[in-house]
């Protein structure tokens, strides 16, 4: 009965509710205190073993299994549906496999309508990692920033209004992300790529081997790694400021006692206290930018070789591969089939890379527990 | 925060415990000798006139080297005047918070940037015409034509995914709130986390090898409509199931109380109670896959003209529609007509988007439970 005075419920209300609509965004697992679990955590409805003086709350009459069926069938229904995906992506992409008479892990090239069909998946998955990679290293510690900064910067009003501008950025469509990326950010961004090539082109991933002027540079896998930085930023600094908010005020004050600074402050309790959740929000991020697909490929020019000169045009991911790739896949079920494939493979890496962001949060949970 | 020395406060010499230098320190503070309240502004100035004058003597063209120089300045000099009068605690504090306010910028720069750049471009072709005609006959060097059939097929898609996701959604969340005990209900929220992973594409790529694969069918507007339901569920069920734990206890414990079953409390007591929350957490969800290109691209093809029917035959939508006049889909070249075209949908589609976000933000405003 003594639910919620003790803390402003609003508060917590009102981030939710900021967070929304942001896949992955409200916090993953339960990283409240638990004494605020036991409080007003949701789901409590009293049944036979949660059961509080005697109020059972359960019932075996027809309406409730009815409804219980029903509501366990649509819990049930998810997982039909993903195991579904995965044998359908299996079953279908099966004569990749078999038809290919390149090797479908090493080969660098995409000629599944070729007779005999040649094709692998080397280019793409390194495309795929290497521009996740670069989204990562720029767009987490951007991410991590802002966060900080609404959660520990910005009046409590303030931040309100900043967490729901971050969240528009998640609401742009990621095919504008692909136009802005290719009609603005490539035009404007050639001078700092040439620079980049000329004056840091011996560190080999900067260096442009063919381009003279600047306008050779561009459809990159650097600016492609840039657009998805700008992407995931929402994503990771939705996530990371719900765990920010949640450090409790007495470690806090603690710090502030000991006469810290405030980054000394922040050092000490808020990032220690946030590390599982900017771990898993990153992780978030990261399988955001391996799946996205017209962003980059409007950005990226096909290229199935790999290679490690990122300011030089071309490069692919698996995603961006699917979408271009199937126009002309048309008739051949061997090039359905690759593309199939394609999908498989991103698929079991978004589900390894989700899976971990998962279980990392759940093993720290039960740490600090 | 910072309190600075009036500069009428005697001060004695004191030496550093870092760097051993001796300096001004107030005699009746407890506080060190802090920079001026008006330091960072000082700074940014200094960096910015520096970086102008660099600019002319160097004669450099554009103004994006100046910009990062004048950064890069401030962020130098302004730690190095703080470590000089502040020490090396205070300095770092200010090396983070530059930093930390410099992230915020650069995360919402793009933004402006991209909702300006497309406002501009987009705005440009905007016209009665333009909403109300469609493709039809109109060639890639012809001026005219619009997007009512792409945004008819857009509505119409979003429509069906969201009768198929939200009803699945909610009793998901139902379940999860008010049923949810054990190995089962835990396998369902860890599958619905891994599910809000799965890429567009792949549930794109699901819906073809099962439907049109499966039973040799052509690309029509359902099937699309069935992959955007899948990308929609996770997130109806993660938002519905906060709104849901935010209906207090006592309010089904009452109910149970007066002898209501369980069913009947859910339909009577938590549903309503919950209601705001789960219109706003729907039309966040239906936000959400709006904007979705990529399963458009297997399913549902693209036409150039009205196609009310979504069970047969291709079908336009507002993702489509900038994807072919960017001559993505043909794999032809886009010229000034069909990118005007293209930035004037892209722009529908944003505002449909943040119509809908706005919107939903300002109904959970509205209906928010009031704080005691």
């Amino acid at each position: 009965m003594a639910e919620m005075t003790d803390h402003d419920p609003t508060r917590d209300q009102r981030f939710k509710v900021a967070a929304l609509g942001v896949p992955g965004a409200l916090p993953v697992g339960n990283l409240e205190p638990d004494a605020e679990d036991a409080r007003s955590g949701g789901g409590l409805t009293p049944d036979g073993r949660k059961a509080e003086g005697g109020i059972s709350g359960s019932s075996v009459r027809m309406g409730d299994r009815v409804f219980k069926a029903l509501a366990a069938g649509s819990g049930g229904l998810l997982l039909v549906i993903m195991a579904a995906i995965a044998i359908f992506l299996i079953w279908k992409a099966i004569p990749a496999f078999t038809e290919d008479s390149g090797n479908i892990f090493t080969t660098q090239s995409w000629n599944p309508q070729a007779d005999p069909p040649y094709f692998g998946m080397a280019a793409v998955f390194f495309g795929t990692i290497v521009s996740s990679i670069i989204a990562m290293v720029v767009g987490v510690p951007i991410a991590v920033g802002v966060a900080l900064f609404i959660a520990h910067y910005a009046t409590r009003r303030a931040a309100t209004a900043l967490g729901g501008l971050i969240d528009l950025l998640a609401a742009v469509p990621s095919l504008v992300f692909g136009m802005w990326g290719l009609y603005f950010l490539i035009p404007n961004t050639q001078g700092f790529q040439m620079w980049l090539s000329t004056y840091l082109g011996w560190i080999p991933i900067f260096k442009n081997q063919s381009a003279t002027t600047a306008g050779q540079y561009g459809k990159d896998l650097l600016i492609a790694g840039i657009i998805l930085a700008i992407m995931i930023i929402p994503i990771v600094s939705a996530v990371t400021r719900e765990v920010f908010l949640q450090v409790p005020r007495e470690t806090i004050d603690a710090a502030w006692a000991l006469g810290a600074t405030k980054w000394e402050m922040l050092r000490t309790a808020v990032i220690p206290f946030g590390r599982a959740g900017i771990i898993s929000a990153s992780m978030l991020g990261l399988g955001r930018a391996l799946g996205e697909t017209i962003a980059v490929a409007l950005v990226l020019n096909s290229g199935y070789t790999i290679n490690w000169h990122l300011t030089e045009p071309g490069g692919d991911t698996f995603a961006s591969t699917i979408a271009l790739k199937f126009g002309e896949a048309g008739g051949s079920p061997v090039a359905i089939a690759a593309l199939i494939a394609a999908g498989l493979f991103l698929f079991v890496i978004t589900l390894v890379v989700n899976t971990a962001a998962r279980i990392i949060i759940a093993r720290r949970k039960e740490f600090t527990a | 925060m910072s309190h600075s020395a009036d500069s009428s406060t005697p001060t004695i010499q004191v030496p550093s415990p870092f760097t051993g230098r001796r300096k001004n320190v107030p005699v009746s503070s407890l506080v060190g000798a802090r920079l001026p309240s008006w330091a960072p502004y000082a700074a940014g100035v200094a960096a910015v006139a520096v970086a102008i004058g660099l600019r002319w003597l160097l004669s450099w063209t554009g103004w994006g080297t100046a910009f990062w120089t004048a950064a890069l300045l401030f962020v130098i000099g302004f730690t190095a005047w703080s470590f000089s009068v502040e020490g090396r605690r205070r300095a770092k504090d200010r090396f983070a918070s530059t930093l930390i306010y410099a992230s915020f910028v650069a995360a919402v720069v793009p933004l402006l940037l991209i909702l300006f750049y497309i406002g501009v471009k987009g705005f440009s072709v905007f016209s009665a015409d333009f909403f109300t005609k469609s493709m039809n006959g109109v060639t890639s060097r012809q001026e005219g034509g619009g997007l009512y059939h792409a945004l008819i097929g857009t509505l119409e898609l979003v429509a069906i995914a969201s009768v198929i996701a939200l009803p699945i959604g909610i009793f998901t969340a139902i379940y999860l709130v008010e049923y949810g005990r054990g190995k089962f209900a835990r396998a369902v929220t860890f599958f619905v986390d891994v599910m809000t992973g799965v890429p567009s594409i792949v549930a794109g790529l699901f819906v073809y090898t099962f439907l049109l694969l499966g039973f040799g069918m052509r690309p029509f507007g359902f099937a699309g409509a069935l992959a955007l339901a899948i990308l929609m569920i996770p997130v109806a069920v993660r938002s519905s199931e906060e709104m849901l734990k935010l209906v207090p206890r006592d309010l089904r414990e009452a109910s149970y109380a007066l002898g209501v079953p369980k069913w009947r409390t859910i339909l009577k007591v938590v549903l309503p109670t919950a209601m705001s929350g789960l219109i706003t957490s729907s039309l966040l969800a239906i936000a959400r896959i709006t904007g979705e290109t990529a399963p458009l691209i297997l399913l549902v093809g693209y036409t150039s003209r009205i196609n009310y029917d979504p069970f047969s035959g291709d079908m336009a939508t507002l993702p489509m529609m900038v994807w072919d006049q960017l001559g993505k889909r043909a794999g032809t070249t886009s010229n000034d007509l069909t990118e005007a075209r293209a930035w004037g949908a892209a722009l529908t589609l944003v505002l449909l988007v943040l119509i809908l976000n706005v919107g939903a933000r300002l109904l959970a405003r509205l209906f928010q439970p009031k704080a005691r």
